[in-house]
């Protein structure tokens, strides 16, 4: 298929195809951070992942909104506001369903399964009612648009370097909070044993109400930063959910660096397999090696040593 | 503000008027005369036990108005309520005011079947405005063809299908794609195709037609790609740098959903902008209301090939428009789909008039021929395979997501659900 290619023309075609590898890296890496902290930290099965990426996706439409008409000056900043907001959004929202819900069902992890399944179907429904049933069109700044030309044939686009550097910073985050901070050795003495964890004094209600939000608020970031290369409507959280999980078990639950790792590997076969198949084949293979690990290794690519 | 202060009657009062005049008006080009119920005693017109009283008549709007295909629905949905206003400020059918029952097909094929056994077993219906997807229409078309019920179906859709329960206003795929391919041949000089969709039915059917078609009858043409990917699939960057490495003359897109508006969004993103027509992008799935969730400055100058555009510029259109503006708010925006909706009551009622009679044999039989000059595509005439004769059209997309008509075909297209020569 390459014959009538010259080399500098190859060469760059794959130099794109190895950024597309990377941003895709990016995407999934966003996608999973909010789920692998409140699956792999508490245990809990959150199918309304997808929907707190949306709520966060709405918000960034509400200020675009807002900036364009009140403060049109400042519009090509609006983005980073929005992020803010989406993450308090999402986060708020998240200890309101912890409290009110997850936190009688942490004795049974399935059942937090249907219970975040049907609050799904309920936000769905929410967004249709306020927001409408038809997708919103969440205007970018122009500075985030179109692509950036490295050489004459090599052109990367804007947007997904901006996904790019908000995956590394995100990840650096959740990688301070968890792994270097007070906060983060109390999660993790939880998670290890919460009985012990409550007898030695930590306040085991407040840090799950916490946990339970901050990835709440992850993913509602992921979700703002989306809306440059998706779409913004009430289903459009459904479209990540099952690459999100995909992600988080194959990389192991509870490992931080298990969910990198293993969006790292599932993004480049699936960016290499695409270029080489057709896009259906290349999702089909995907699956079926991810399965065929996990029927070899069910704990995932990495996991914690617990003495049980 | 002195306008917040009136009653709300007042408000419906004059909304209703302005509906009934713009009405009126189309209406007075293609029925001369008001039907009155007393001349078509109801034993007459109604005698298999429809849902036909002497003064009114009771049809079924069965559409998905919760679930994933609600965001498509409702626009046909709003159009069909709209007709059956309309008709009913003019006098109704043979004199009796429509009414209607609206079920809620829920974005799920099961759910479709049972609402529309309930539509025609219990309630009678004379008639059905309805489905969107052909999955929902093949779940329909057992109990329509058991139960005798009479279907309107609205959506542009592959073809290979020919139900005598069924009207399809939509265009069947060969209506949709051969003159668009043939125009950007011919205006552009195009002559290499990259062919590309969403994994399920239309998308490969539709591109499997624009394929025979570009390789069997066009000249020096040639396909140099062919590629689908899952619905809902969100990374198209991969496939963007394959049609950059195939240089095509066209993309031939026709993703759906929300993988649509990733698609047009990441295209631009790579640096492809659709107005730079290097390549050219033609599309067969975006319609003004896709362009809202996409936004406009992604698609700017992208081609779509449909036979209906909001911004047609004919009186009947521009009545239409107004209408539906007044009656769901300004900021409506109208595609293809919608139009095709808003046909189907119009067409029944005048399938119903010619043949003097509710009863669904004798709709079916007076069918095939009818004329509907009031069409806000222009006139349309129902073909004896049930599907429409109609102008196809290619729109260029414009930054505030209208579409530029370009071309438009000089007679109406033929019909043709089961293509020779295309299978």
């Amino acid at each position: 298929m390459f014959s009538d290619y010259s080399m500098s023309e190859l060469t760059a075609i794959f130099a794109m195809q190895g950024f597309a590898g990377l941003i895709l890296f990016s995407v999934f890496v966003l996608m999973a951070l909010g789920l692998a902290i409140i699956f792999g930290q508490m245990g809990v099965i959150n199918m309304a992942h997808g929907e707190f990426m949306i709520l966060g996706a709405y918000v960034t439409y509400l200020m675009s909104n807002l900036f364009a008409d009140y403060m049109p000056a400042l519009f090509g900043m609006y983005f980073f506001v929005a992020m803010i907001f989406a993450f308090f959004a999402s986060g708020a929202l998240g200890m309101l369903v912890e409290w009110s819900l997850i936190r009688h069902l942490y004795k049974r992890p399935l059942d937090t399964l249907l219970a975040t399944w049907g609050l799904s179907l309920i936000l769905q429904q929410v967004y249709r009612s306020v927001f409408g049933a038809r997708e919103v069109g969440v205007s970018i700044p122009n500075w985030m648009m179109g692509s950036y030309p490295i050489t004459d044939l090599i052109e990367i686009p804007i947007n997904g370097m901006f996904v790019m550097t908000l995956a590394i910073s995100i990840s650096l985050a959740v990688y301070i909070m968890m792994y270097r901070s007070g906060w983060g050795k109390q999660v993790r003495a939880i998670n290890n044993n919460r009985q012990m964890a409550d007898a030695v004094g930590i306040n085991t209600a407040w840090t799950d109400r916490m946990t339970f939000g901050i990835g709440c608020g992850v993913a509602g970031v992921a979700g703002s930063a989306f809306t440059m290369i998706g779409s913004t409507g009430p289903t459009a959280g459904q479209l990540y959910i099952v690459d999100t999980f995909l992600v988080v078990v194959f990389g192991g639950a509870g490992s931080l660096l298990g969910t990198i790792a293993s969006a790292f590997s599932i993004s480049q076969a699936q960016s290499i397999m695409e270029f080489f198949l057709s896009g259906s084949m290349a999702k089909v293979l995907t699956l079926l090696v991810v399965v065929g690990i996990l029927m070899v290794r069910p704990q995932g690519l990495f996991t914690l040593k617990l003495r049980k | 503000m002195s306008d917040t202060k009136k009653p709300n009657g007042i408000n419906n009062l004059s909304r209703r008027a302005v509906l009934a005049g713009g009405a009126a008006l189309s209406a007075s080009l293609f029925t001369p005369k008001m039907l009155r119920a007393s001349d078509f005693p109801t034993d007459v017109v109604n005698t298999t036990g429809l849902a036909v009283t002497d003064t009114t008549v009771t049809c079924g709007i069965l559409h998905s108005v919760t679930g994933t295909m609600a965001i498509s629905e409702t626009g046909s949905v709003q159009a069909e309520k709209l007709a059956i206003e309309q008709i009913n400020a003019q006098g109704g059918i043979l004199g009796r005011k429509v009414e209607y029952i609206q079920e809620d097909g829920a974005s799920d094929w099961p759910t479709f079947a049972e609402k529309a056994r309930k539509l025609l077993v219990n309630d009678k219906v004379a008639s059905v405005m309805g489905c969107w997807t052909s999955a929902s229409r093949k779940a329909v078309l057992p109990v329509f063809e058991q139960h005798n019920g009479f279907l309107y179906y609205p959506t542009f859709y592959e073809g290979l299908e020919e139900s005598p329960n069924v009207i399809y206003t939509g265009q069947e795929a060969t209506q949709q794609i051969i003159a668009g391919l043939d125009w950007v041949n011919q205006t552009k000089g195009a002559k290499s195709f990259y062919l590309l969709g969403s994994d399920y039915i239309w998308p490969r059917t539709s591109n499997k037609i624009a394929r025979k078609h570009i390789e069997n009858f066009m000249d020096g043409c040639k396909v140099v790609g062919e590629e689908y990917y899952p619905l809902g699939h969100t990374q198209f960057n991969s496939v963007i740098n394959k049609i950059r490495l195939r240089k095509p003359d066209v993309i031939y897109a026709i993703v759906v959903g929300g993988s649509n508006v990733a698609f047009y969004k990441q295209l631009k993103a790579a640096g492809i902008d659709p107005s730079e027509e290097s390549p050219i992008v033609l599309t067969i799935s975006v319609t003004e209301d896709e362009i809202r969730g996409i936004g406009g400055e992604n698609v700017d100058g992208a081609y779509a090939c449909m036979k209906y555009f909001q911004s047609l510029e004919n009186e009947n259109n521009q009545e239409f428009v107004k209408a539906f503006k007044e009656m769901w708010g300004e900021d409506m925006v109208i595609g293809d789909v919608t139009q095709a909706a808003y046909l189907g009551p119009w067409l029944w009622k005048a399938a119903v008039e010619k043949a003097g009679s509710f009863d669904v044999d004798k709709v079916r039989e007076a069918s095939p021929g009818i004329e509907f000059t009031g069409a806000p595509e222009g006139y349309v005439r129902i073909h004896e395979n049930h599907h429409l004769w109609s102008k196809t059209r290619v729109g260029r997309a414009k930054a505030d997501g209208q579409y530029e008509v370009v071309y438009e075909t000089a007679d109406l297209v033929e019909p043709d659900p089961f293509p020779e020569g295309y299978q």
